[in-house]
């Protein structure tokens, strides 16, 4: 068998470890990887072109639609950008309530990323408990706000949807459970042998590695780096909880998981805090439907690390130019890097270990990011190239 | 020989998720019905990897310019006789995206579809009643 030569193994578009259209090709020699190339692209819609045909009132749909999962911190980040350049401020009780849907997405978000990994690494029976477990938070989103997907809660100047406090009781009962199971997995994931063997040093990223290649969110702060917008640069009401930023220094999955665990908890503080000190008052200011000219950023700690919306306007009611930039696209670097020299076996579970979500990162700039038919493979050539090596 | 062969088939449907370019909100919904709340595994239904194993093409997400070509592929690698049916808004007819540069439509302009669920995104007691439906007709002989 041709060892020493290196052979691509095609991986994607359509691939069970893959919920989303998305191709690598790996290099791999005898079973540790050398080269990764991804091919990125397939999700992408054009939705920035779509941006700038829509009013804004209709944008804040279209941006929840970017992603499903983190929908909730899309639209955040859409109205804050909007806000900005109207220069209004969303009433301190929208804020709150802000806060309370976000964390309870972070928990939906991780939760179904421990799912996931423990799927990947072929436990299926933590896969099918947690998500059992998910839908104690998908229940309150349903309560809270009649959709267990897209919330729809952000406006322009506030939120569309109040919470009333005989929610409150409910929320919280619902928290109660779920801190009790989380700190079961937490235990599990600490102690599982099935686990430490699979996710211990395994796709390493060193700290060092992880600022130079610009990762973000959960795996930055699984390399050790304090990171997190919330803390850093406070937007709806994170200036007024206390909460901790989660580190850990394994730098390996073993501590992306650890860190999105433990996240989950402090998701599960804050909304205790926020329901506890929530203020009264309006939960929105009326805007004007044109937004003056001009441009602005805004930031958002997604449940999958930094968001960044860029918005240019020219005085009318459409945006003149409208950008994302999703945590993704910012961790596929540090991807590549993981992945080298690891095994093929373990290329499903650091894929996984990012919580990659294609649909958010499929940007216009990238579509033809590292383009190259020579190395997107068919099956078929790949076996045309094993036979013609007699490999 | 038929008889059974459809037996089996009504029983026991094996499923392929594909996402040609969706939001993702109707790959978790899907990914729930699967799960223990809902557990459609109790009817028999299967979530498959392989094309060339599944019976049933479930297709969420608008059909984007780049993934259409492996959507006819796979759907050619299915035996037959296969069915397709769409989750979400999007799949059924574009949905939101349905004017963007880069996005075809609905899953019916590609391949023949015979499902629909729509919803953004639908829950997961709609997926189960789509593909309860779908049995149904492949139960009828279509």
């Amino acid at each position: 068998m041709g060892y020493g030569s290196v052979i691509k193994v095609p991986f994607g578009p359509q691939h069970p470890a893959l919920k989303e259209p998305e191709h690598f090709t790996f290099e791999v020699e005898g079973d540790v990887v050398v080269n990764v190339k991804p091919r990125i692209g397939y999700n992408h819609r054009g939705i920035e072109k779509a941006f700038e045909r829509r009013t804004y009132i209709q944008n804040i749909y279209l941006a929840e639609r970017i992603c499903g999962i983190c929908s909730d911190a899309h639209t955040t980040c859409y109205t804050q950008a909007i806000e900005n350049l109207l220069g209004v401020e969303a009433p301190p009780r929208a804020k709150y309530i802000r806060v309370i849907i976000a964390e309870l997405e972070r928990i939906h978000s991780h939760s179904l990323w421990v799912g996931i990994a423990a799927h990947e690494i072929g436990f299926d029976t933590l896969f099918m408990y947690v998500w059992r477990d998910r839908e104690v938070v998908m229940n309150l989103f349903e309560m809270i706000s009649g959709n267990r997907v897209n919330y729809a809660t952000n406006t322009i100047g506030g939120v569309r949807r109040d919470i009333p406090s005989e929610m409150f009781p409910k929320i919280k009962k619902g928290l109660d459970v779920l801190e009790k199971r989380l700190k079961y997995y937490l235990d599990v994931a600490q102690t599982e042998q099935t686990i430490l063997k699979r996710t211990s040093g395994v796709g390493i990223l060193k700290p060092k590695d992880a600022v130079e290649l610009c990762a973000v969110g959960p795996t930055l702060r699984a390399s050790g780096i304090k990171n997190d917008v919330r803390a850093d640069d406070p937007y709806a009401a994170y200036d007024e909880i206390p909460f901790n930023v989660v580190t850990h220094d394994g730098c390996d999955v073993l501590s992306r998981i650890i860190v999105r665990c433990k996240e989950m908890f402090e998701s599960i503080n804050i909304i205790r805090y926020a329901l506890d000190h929530i203020p009264s008052g309006m939960i929105r200011v009326r805007v004007p439907m044109a937004v003056p000219e001009g441009e602005t950023v805004s930031r958002v700690e997604a449940p999958r690390g930094e968001l960044i919306h860029y918005a240019k306007s020219n005085g009318t009611m459409q945006p003149e130019r409208y950008k994302v930039r999703s945590p993704t696209l910012g961790n596929i670097p540090a991807l590549c890097k993981m992945l080298l020299g690891g095994r093929v076996a373990d290329i499903p579970i650091v894929l996984a270990g990012i919580d990659p979500c294609f649909a958010c990162m499929d940007r216009m700039a990238f579509v033809d990011l590292k383009t190259n038919k020579k190395w997107v493979w068919t099956m078929d050539e790949l076996k045309e190239h094993v036979r013609r090596n007699n490999l | 020989m038929s008889l059974l062969k459809k037996w089996a088939r009504v029983r026991s449907p094996w499923l392929l998720h594909f996402n040609t370019g969706g939001c993702n909100g109707c790959d978790i919904e899907l990914v729930a019905a699967l799960t223990p709340r809902f557990d459609v595994e109790r009817f028999g239904i299967l979530l498959e990897g392989s094309p060339r194993h599944a019976d049933i093409l479930a297709v969420t997400g608008p059909v984007t310019l780049q993934v259409k070509d492996r959507l006819v592929r796979i759907y050619e690698q299915m035996p037959e006789p296969k069915y397709v049916i769409a989750i979400g808004s999007c799949a059924c007819s574009g949905a939101p995206f349905k004017d963007c540069y880069n996005v075809l439509g609905g899953v019916d302009k590609i391949l023949p579809v015979d499902a629909y669920v729509p919803g953004c995104p639908p829950k997961p007691e709609a997926i189960i009643d789509g593909i309860v439906k779908l049995i149904k007709k492949i139960k009828e002989g279509k």
